[in-house]
């Protein structure tokens, strides 16, 4: 039932981006795309030692390193993300997909889960460990749930818009954010540091980029029609 | 604020369900005055959990683990899911018993009316208590009684669920993700060792250690196991670990009683599998 009350939506969803995109070709949406960087010599990504899990360990050819700060090519920053923190109407209905992180190898994959508030979070372990799940919240519930091996994922919602710090007690290197914002416009750099705000209608917009380790800036963008704004962060390894 | 404190935890949940929480219902013989208990806490808490409620006290500094943080309104001891509020008899019971291996004593010497005046004022330090309600109580099925494959099945629970990387495989508190766990604030925390006594600090009884990895002990790195574990097997390893107590444990003494014939049967918890008997 839920499986096909899912797919209803999506479709219909689908079915009203495709209308929307076809009536509001000419004067917009627009959007916003750029580059996240970071300046200076950022500390080294430190070796995890995996040896207590040798299950997980082994999954890895060589050794894992911590995802805190990842710089590509360029010094493109990894793992910013990067959303309309006002100007856009909050995003009301949270989407019915729900956003997925996987526990695999000892690690939270994506590194930085982003959902908006009230959006359902489904956490898969695929491990032949078990995990606990511990999202330190403060302005949200904290609440620490175990995940054995081959039980199901466990569904969970947010209210309020906060940067939760995730962790695994039992595997202290396993490390992730959950990222509940209120609105739909958000990205997340990739390995270069790119980023894309898509369907942003004209208007005047605050643009945050939130870092774990760097924190938090923000820029301010004004779209008049159809364009696509360069925006581009810049954070500062001390 | 006002609370009111049953001695029979069912007549309060009946009376929360029917007439809502936070409004001034009549249960039991007892009811939490805020104003008497801010008296009684500035003369007995403040030392340790601060005049703001947010465990700095003058005495922190000295205290591990820490004075309990109310403004964060995140306990422990709940009969109810992690993630949500306690009721108010879970606050009361956890200011009657005191934490063991803490510096938390039992209350016991204060009146009940005074403990109940105490819940009211360690309420008003956070917002939360207006906003929610707490949770729905984790139900306790009977218990069964004490068999050695009971026993065995929850040994090899222990063994699945990977309580012994924390627990140790003796139950010793030295498994081997023990020195890196860390509360909610990054303070360095131990796991309980079972060998240090009967207790626990969210109770004695075999309903109470069935409570705590059901509910988790919010706060801390211990999870709740509720989403997974059938009761069946949470009575097995209730059972199970209790034999990890010192012998007066009615569990342990049976366990000792049959461990020396059947050696050979099992094999050592651990990274190898420890599971129980072998065929």
């Amino acid at each position: 039932m839920r499986i096909l009350r899912t797919s209803n939506r999506t479709l219909l969803t689908t079915i009203f981006v495709g209308i929307f995109g076809i009536t509001s070709a000419s004067a917009g949406p627009g959007g916003v795309t750029g580059k996240v960087t970071l300046q200076g010599q950022p500390s080294k990504a430190k070796t995890i030692n995996m040896s207590s899990e040798p299950g997980c360990a082994k999954l890895y050819s060589t050794p894992p390193t911590t995802e805190d700060v990842v710089v590509g090519p360029g010094g493109g920053l990894k793992n910013v993300v990067v959303y309309v923190s006002a100007g856009a109407p909050d995003g009301a209905v949270p989407p019915a997909q729900p956003i997925s992180v996987t526990q695999k190898g000892c690690r939270f994959a994506p590194h930085v889960v982003i959902m908006q508030a009230n959006q359902e979070v489904r956490v898969i372990n695929e491990d032949a460990t078990t995990h606990n799940i511990h999202p330190l919240a403060a302005l949200n519930r904290e609440w620490n749930k175990a995940q054995p091996p081959g039980t199901p994922p466990l569904e969970e919602t947010f209210a309020r818009e906060e940067f939760i710090s995730v962790k695994c007690n039992i595997h202290s290197w396993m490390h992730s954010y959950f990222v509940v914002l209120k609105t739909s416009h958000y990205s997340v750099s990739n390995e270069n540091g790119a980023f894309t705000l898509e369907n942003l209608p004209p208007g005047k917009y605050t643009v945050t980029a939130w870092h774990e380790v760097y924190g938090k800036q923000t820029q301010e963008v004004t779209i008049s029609g159809a364009e696509t704004q360069a925006l581009n962060f810049v954070f500062k390894a001390n | 604020m006002r609370v009111k404190i049953s001695s029979v935890a069912v007549f309060l949940a009946v009376a929360f369900a029917s007439a809502g929480f936070g409004q001034s219902v009549e249960i039991g013989k007892l009811e939490g005055r805020a104003s008497t208990g801010k008296v009684l806490y500035r003369r007995y808490c403040i030392g340790c959990h601060g005049p703001e409620g947010d465990g700095n006290g003058e005495n922190a500094a000295w205290i591990d683990p820490k004075p309990r943080d109310f403004t964060a309104a995140v306990f422990k001891c709940r009969s109810t899911p992690t993630g949500t509020l306690p009721t108010d008899q879970d606050l009361f019971d956890a200011i009657t018993r005191g934490f063991v291996t803490t510096n938390m004593p039992p209350w016991k010497p204060l009146t009940n009316q005074n403990r109940a005046d105490l819940v009211a004022y360690v309420k008003t330090f956070s917002a939360r208590w207006e906003e929610e309600k707490p949770g729905p109580a984790i139900a306790i099925p009977p218990e069964p009684p004490i068999t050695i494959a009971g026993i065995l099945h929850g040994r090899e629970l222990f063994q699945k669920n990977d309580c012994w990387k924390c627990h140790g495989p003796e139950g010793h508190g030295d498994g081997p993700s023990a020195p890196t766990l860390t509360d909610t604030k990054d303070n360095p925390i131990r796991p309980h060792n079972f060998a240090t006594g009967s207790r626990f600090k969210c109770g004695i009884s075999n309903q109470d250690l069935y409570r705590i990895f059901m509910t988790g002990l919010d706060g801390t790195p211990m999870p709740s196991y509720a989403d997974t574990m059938q009761p069946a097997d949470a009575w097995a390893l209730v059972h199970f670990l209790r034999t990890l107590q010192p012998f007066h444990t009615q569990e342990a003494a049976t366990w000792k009683a049959w461990l020396p014939g059947h050696r050979e049967e099992i094999k050592a918890i651990g990274p190898e599998g420890g599971s129980g008997a072998s065929p």
